[in-house]
C-alpha cells in the first residue's frame, strides 16, 4: 500500500469527480426534460465548479482549463443571459461527457480527449463574445487567496500575448527537512536560472506554542520571469517533488508585485486558509488516514474559494457537501470481497457442523440443535448483508448508455431518447462491470438498426424522435434488464435471407419467428446492408450472448413488425450464493438453482407419451413438456427404460419453455456456496459451478438452461426403442 | 514453469518418485505443493476419461487427473492406499492420482537422459526424461503435457 498521502487524496478525488459527474448528468438530464429551476442548474453549475477546483489543486491543467471555459458558459446559464434550447442542451451533455473524458485522461494520464477544442468554440459561441472578460477578473478574484488550486486558470492562455514569467508555488513536507534537503539552496538554483521574486508563505505557520519543529510550516512562491521552459524548472525540484508540493505555472509578468502584496495580506487576514488541510496531512498521515478524512479534503479546499469567485449566491450552499460524504464510508473492495469469501467458508462451515450433529444423533428439541438452528438464521442474515454491500444500483451504468445514445444517433443521424426505468435496481458489482460491454453494444445496435431514419418514421406514423428503454427490475430473484426501441422489429424475412446466403441455415429449413430472431445471435451474422462505422461488423449479438452466460445470465429476444424489438438479459442477483436443491441422480448429490425450478412431481405410467423412438415428453397442466434423464444426459448412466415412479423437477427457462428433469431422489434444500469451476478446469455443458457440501465433497451445480440446449433428450435406452 | 528454471540453473534436481502399475515414475519436487491421501472425486460430465474428477481442496476446487489412464493405461483402483500428489505448473494447479509415493531422489542434473523416440508409446510424449537409480529406470513426468488442458479438453 502506497503511504504517499498526496496520492491517496489525489484518489480521493477522482473518486469525487466521479459522483459529481453522476450528478451533473442527472441534473442535464433533469433540464433536458424541462426542469429549468434555479437549483438544478446550480447542481450543474456546482458539479463542473468542484471539480475544475480539485484539479487546480493537483495540477491538472487541460482538466481545468476545460472545466473553467464549460463553468464560464454555464455562469450565463444559471445568470438567466443564457436561454436553455435543444442545442443548447445537447452541447452541455456533450461537454459533461468531453468533462468525463478529461477526468479519465487526468486519472490515468492518458492524452486529452479530441474534440474538447470545438465543443468549448461552440459552447462559447452560444454566449457570444461575452466570454472573454469575465475568466480575466477571476483570476484576479481567485489569485489573492494563494490558494494553490486555482493557479491552473492561469493556464487559459488568456495572456498569452503578455512576456513569459513563471509562477512557482513550492511547499515542502515535513518528510523533505528529514531526509536532509534544505530548500534555501532550491531557491538560489532558481535565481540562477533567472530574475525570481521570492515571497514566503507564513499561512501554514501556528502559533508559537503549537509548532513542532519536526513539521514543515511554510511555503514559497516564486516568481520567475526569463526564456525558461517548465521542464527547466521542474528539474531544480527533481529531487524534493515526492516530498513537497509543487505547482508551476505561467503568468503574465506584469501583475506580479500587485498579486502578491495581496496575497501576504489576505494570507494573513483569513485565520484558516484551505491550504493547511493538505499541509497537515503532508506532516501528520496518521491522523487523518481514515478514508472519509482524505475524502473531504478535496471538497471542502475549493468551497472557501467560492465566495472569492464573484459567485455569491450560491455559497452558502456550498459546504453542504462534506456533511452529505459522512452518510457514506468508503470501503476497499478487497476488504469486501474477502469478507464475502469468509461468509461463504462460514456457510460451508456451518452446514458441516450441522451434518455431524444430525449424526450424532442428538433429540431434535437439544440445546444443541436450537443453538445450531440460531446459528444458521444468523449466517443467513450475514450473507444477506454482505451481499447486500456489494450490490449497487445500475444508475452509473444507465448513465454511460445515455452517453452512447447521444453519440451513437449523432453518428447515424437519428434522433433518438433514452428513457430508463428501475435504475435504483441493485445488482451485484461485477455484474455490473461485466455488463457495460454488452450493453453498449446493444445500444448501439437499437440505434443504428432497432431505429428506423426520421423520414421512414413519419412515413410509418411515428414521431420522428425514436424512443430506446433501457430498464431494470428484479424478477424471481434475478435481475432482468430490458433494451427495447419502438422501431421497426426485426426484418424476418431479411434476415432469413442473409442466414441463407451465409450459410447459416439451410435453404428450405423450417424455422419459427423466434427461431429467425434467435438467428442473429449467431457468429457472423450481421444484418446492416453496410457496414456502417457504429455496428455491423459481423461480431455483434453473439459476443453479448456469451458475455451475459459467462455472468450466468441469458438474453432473449421479443421483436413485432413494425412496434419494436425488446432483449431481455435475465441475471442472478449475486455471483457467490444460490439458493438450491439438492438431488440424488444416479448416486451422484447434484444442486439444481431454485430459481429455476417451478415445481417437483412424481411420474406415473399415463403421464408420459413416447413422442420419438428414444424421446419422451410428459403432459403436465395440458401441456407438453419434453423430458430429460438427468443422469443420462450428464453421462452417468445409461437412459432408463421406465420412468414409472420416478421423481422430476418442472423447470422454467426465462423465454418460458419449460422442460422435466429425471432425477433419483431429492435429498434437500439448502443455500449452498457457488465455487468457479471455470479457472480450474474450464466450461462443461450443462454445469454452472460447483459447490462444497456439508460432508466437504464437491456437488455440481447445474445449469438447467444450458443443459437443455446441449441435451440430447434420449430417455429410452436405445435397445429397447425398437419396441416404441 | 518458473520451477523447471529455477531447478534447471542449479546443477542437482529432487524428484519426488512414486509407484504407478508397477513402474516407477517421478516429478520434479519444486512442483509439488502437497500429497493427499485418498478422497473420492466427484465425476464431471463429459470430461475425458482421464480427467478423474474434482475434489475439495481446503474450499478450493482441485480438478484430479488419474495418471494411469493419462499414461495410457487401466485406472487406478482408487483405494485408501493410493494419493493424490497435488502439482502446481503456471497458475493451473492439479491433483495426480498415482498408487502409492516411494522416495525423494537428489541427483545430478547430468544423469538425465533424454528418452529415446518410440512412436508407438502414448505415454511416450509425457515423458520429459529418464534416469537409472539403484538399478531401477525412474521415468521424469512433463507436467505440462500431463495436466488437463483447460481450453482444448474442456469444449
Amino acid at each position: 500500500m502506497a503511504t504517499d498521502p498526496m496520492a491517496e487524496i489525489r484518489a480521493s478525488f477522482f473518486v469525487e469527480c466521479e459522483e459529481l459527474l453522476e450528478s451533473l448528468q442527472d441534473a442535464l438530464g433533469e433540464m433536458d426534460e424541462g426542469q429549468h429551476d434555479n437549483e438544478t442548474i446550480n447542481v450543474v453549475f456546482r458539479a463542473v465548479h468542484s471539480i475544475k477546483g480539485g484539479a487546480g489543486a493537483f495540477g491538472l491543467d487541460a482538466l481545468v482549463s476545460f472545466a473553467h471555459r464549460y463553468e464560464t458558459v454555464l455562469d450565463e446559464l444559471r445568470s438567466g443571459r443564457l436561454a436553455i434550447t435543444p442545442d443548447a442542451m445537447k452541447l452541455f451533455f456533450h461537454a459533461a461527457d468531453l468533462l468525463h473524458d478529461h477526468v479519465r485522461a487526468a486519472r490515468d494520464a492518458g492524452p486529452v480527449p479530441d474534440g474538447a477544442e470545438e465543443c468549448l468554440h461552440d459552447l462559447e459561441a452560444l454566449i457570444g463574445d461575452r466570454a472573454g472578460p469575465a475568466p480575466e477578473e477571476e483570476i484576479t478574484d481567485f489569485q489573492p487567496m494563494g490558494l494553490s488550486f486555482d493557479f491552473g486558470d492561469m493556464d487559459d492562455g488568456m495572456s498569452a500575448s503578455e512576456p513569459p514569467a513563471w509562477q512557482i508555488r513550492f511547499t515542502p513536507t515535513a518528510a523533505l527537512y528529514a531526509s536532509g534537503n534544505e530548500p534555501l539552496h532550491l531557491l538560489r538554483a532558481l535565481q540562477a536560472l533567472g530574475t525570481a521574486q521570492v515571497t514566503c508563505d507564513l499561512d501554514g505557520l501556528p502559533d508559537l506554542d503549537a509548532l513542532r519543529p519536526e513539521d514543515a510550516a511554510l511555503g514559497w512562491t516564486i516568481l520567475l520571469t526569463g526564456d525558461l521552459t517548465e521542464a527547466e524548472i521542474r528539474e531544480v525540484f527533481d529531487f524534493v517533488e515526492d516530498v513537497s508540493r509543487l505547482d508551476i505555472n505561467q503568468t503574465a509578468a506584469d501583475t506580479p508585485a500587485k498579486d502578491f502584496s495581496m496575497n501576504f495580506d489576505q494570507g494573513l487576514k483569513n485565520p484558516l486558509p484551505p491550504f493547511e488541510a493538505p499541509l497537515a496531512i503532508a506532516a501528520d498521515p496518521a491522523e487523518v488516514s481514515g478514508p472519509e478524512a482524505a475524502a473531504t479534503t478535496p471538497t471542502t479546499a475549493p468551497s472557501p474559494a467560492v465566495p472569492q469567485a464573484a459567485i455569491p449566491p450560491s455559497a452558502p450552499k456550498e459546504p453542504a457537501t462534506p456533511t452529505e460524504a459522512s452518510a457514506t464510508v468508503r470501503v476497499d473492495l478487497d476488504r469486501i470481497d474477502r469478507l464475502v469469501n469468509l461468509v461463504g467458508e462460514l456457510v460451508i462451515n456451518q452446514a458441516m457442523l450441522a451434518q455431524s450433529v444430525a449424526e450424532a444423533g442428538l433429540p431434535p428439541n437439544s440445546a444443541v440443535m436450537t443453538g445450531l438452528e440460531a446459528f444458521m438464521m444468523l449466517t443467513r442474515d450475514i450473507q444477506d448483508s454482505v451481499m447486500m454491500i456489494r450490490a449497487q444500483p445500475v444508475k452509473p451504468l444507465f448513465q454511460r448508455m445515455a452517453r452512447i445514445v447521444r453519440e451513437a444517433s449523432g453518428a447515424v443521424g437519428k434522433e433518438v431518447r433514452l428513457r430508463t426505468e428501475g435504475d435504483a435496481t441493485e445488482v451485484d458489482k461485477t455484474v455490473i462491470e461485466r455488463l457495460a460491454d454488452p450493453l453498449t453494444h446493444m445500444i448501439r445496435n437499437a440505434v443504428d438498426h432497432g431505429l428506423e431514419t426520421p423520414d421512414k418514421r413519419r412515413d410509418a406514423g411515428k414521431s420522428p424522435e425514436g424512443v430506446i428503454t433501457l430498464s431494470a427490475q428484479h424478477r424471481s430473484g434475478r435481475v432482468v434488464i430490458e433494451v427495447s426501441d419502438d422501431g421497426a422489429g426485426i426484418n424476418r424475412p431479411k434476415v432469413r435471407e442473409i442466414a441463407i446466403t451465409k450459410g447459416l441455415i439451410a435453404a428450405d429449413a423450417v424455422l419459427s419467428d423466434s427461431d429467425i430472431d434467435n438467428l442473429l445471435f449467431l457468429p457472423g451474422f450481421s444484418t446492416a446492408n453496410q457496414v456502417s462505422a457504429l455496428s455491423g461488423r459481423g461480431v455483434g449479438m453473439d459476443v453479448v450472448r456469451s458475455a451475459i452466460q459467462s455472468l450466468g445470465g441469458r438474453i432473449t429476444i421479443h421483436s413485432e413488425p413494425g412496434k419494436g424489438t425488446r432483449f431481455s438479459i435475465s441475471l442472478p442477483l449475486t455471483l457467490a450464493v444460490l439458493d438450491g436443491m439438492v438431488v440424488n441422480v444416479a448416486g451422484e448429490t447434484l444442486v439444481v438453482p431454485l430459481s429455476s425450478i417451478l415445481e417437483t412431481a412424481t411420474l406415473s405410467e399415463g403421464d408420459i407419451r413416447a413422442l420419438g423412438p428414444e424421446t419422451n415428453v410428459i403432459h403436465v397442466r395440458g401441456a407438453f413438456v419434453p423430458l430429460y434423464d438427468l443422469g443420462a444426459e450428464l453421462g452417468y448412466r445409461r437412459p432408463k427404460s421406465s420412468y414409472d415412479g420416478g421423481i422430476v423437477l418442472l423447470t422454467a427457462l426465462e423465454n418460458g419453455a419449460r422442460s422435466a428433469l429425471v432425477v433419483d431422489a431429492i435429498m434437500e434444500q439448502r443455500q449452498v456456496v457457488i465455487k468457479g469451476l471455470q479457472r480450474s478446469y474450464g466450461h462443461i455443458p450443462g454445469v454452472a459451478a460447483a459447490t462444497i457440501l456439508g460432508d466437504g465433497q464437491i456437488a455440481l451445480i447445474l445449469d438447467p438452461a444450458d443443459l437443455v440446449q446441449n441435451a440430447s433428450g434420449r430417455t429410452r435406452a436405445a435397445d429397447l426403442a425398437l419396441a416404441g | 514453469m518458473t520451477a523447471d528454471q529455477t531447478s534447471q540453473s542449479t546443477s542437482e534436481v529432487e524428484l519426488l518418485s512414486f509407484r504407478l502399475a508397477e513402474e516407477e515414475y517421478s516429478v520434479d519436487i519444486m512442483s509439488v505443493r502437497e500429497i493427499r491421501g485418498w478422497t473420492r472425486a466427484t465425476p464431471l460430465p463429459h470430461a475425458p476419461a482421464h480427467v478423474r474428477g474434482v475434489i475439495n481442496l481446503r474450499g478450493t476446487v482441485l480438478p484430479v487427473v488419474d495418471l494411469s489412464v493419462r499414461l495410457g493405461m487401466p485406472p487406478v483402483e482408487g483405494d485408501v492406499r493410493n494419493v493424490i500428489i497435488v502439482v502446481q505448473v503456471g497458475t493451473q494447479t492439479a491433483g495426480l492420482l498415482v498408487d502409492a509415493v516411494s522416495d525423494i531422489l537428489a541427483l545430478p542434473r547430468s544423469e538425465l537422459q533424454t528418452p529415446p523416440e518410440l512412436a508407438a508409446d502414448t505415454a511416450h510424449s509425457f515423458i520429459e526424461a529418464l534416469t537409472i537409480v539403484e538399478g531401477r529406470m525412474i521415468r521424469v513426468l512433463d507436467l505440462t503435457a500431463v495436466l488437463p488442458d483447460d481450453t482444448a479438453e474442456a469444449a
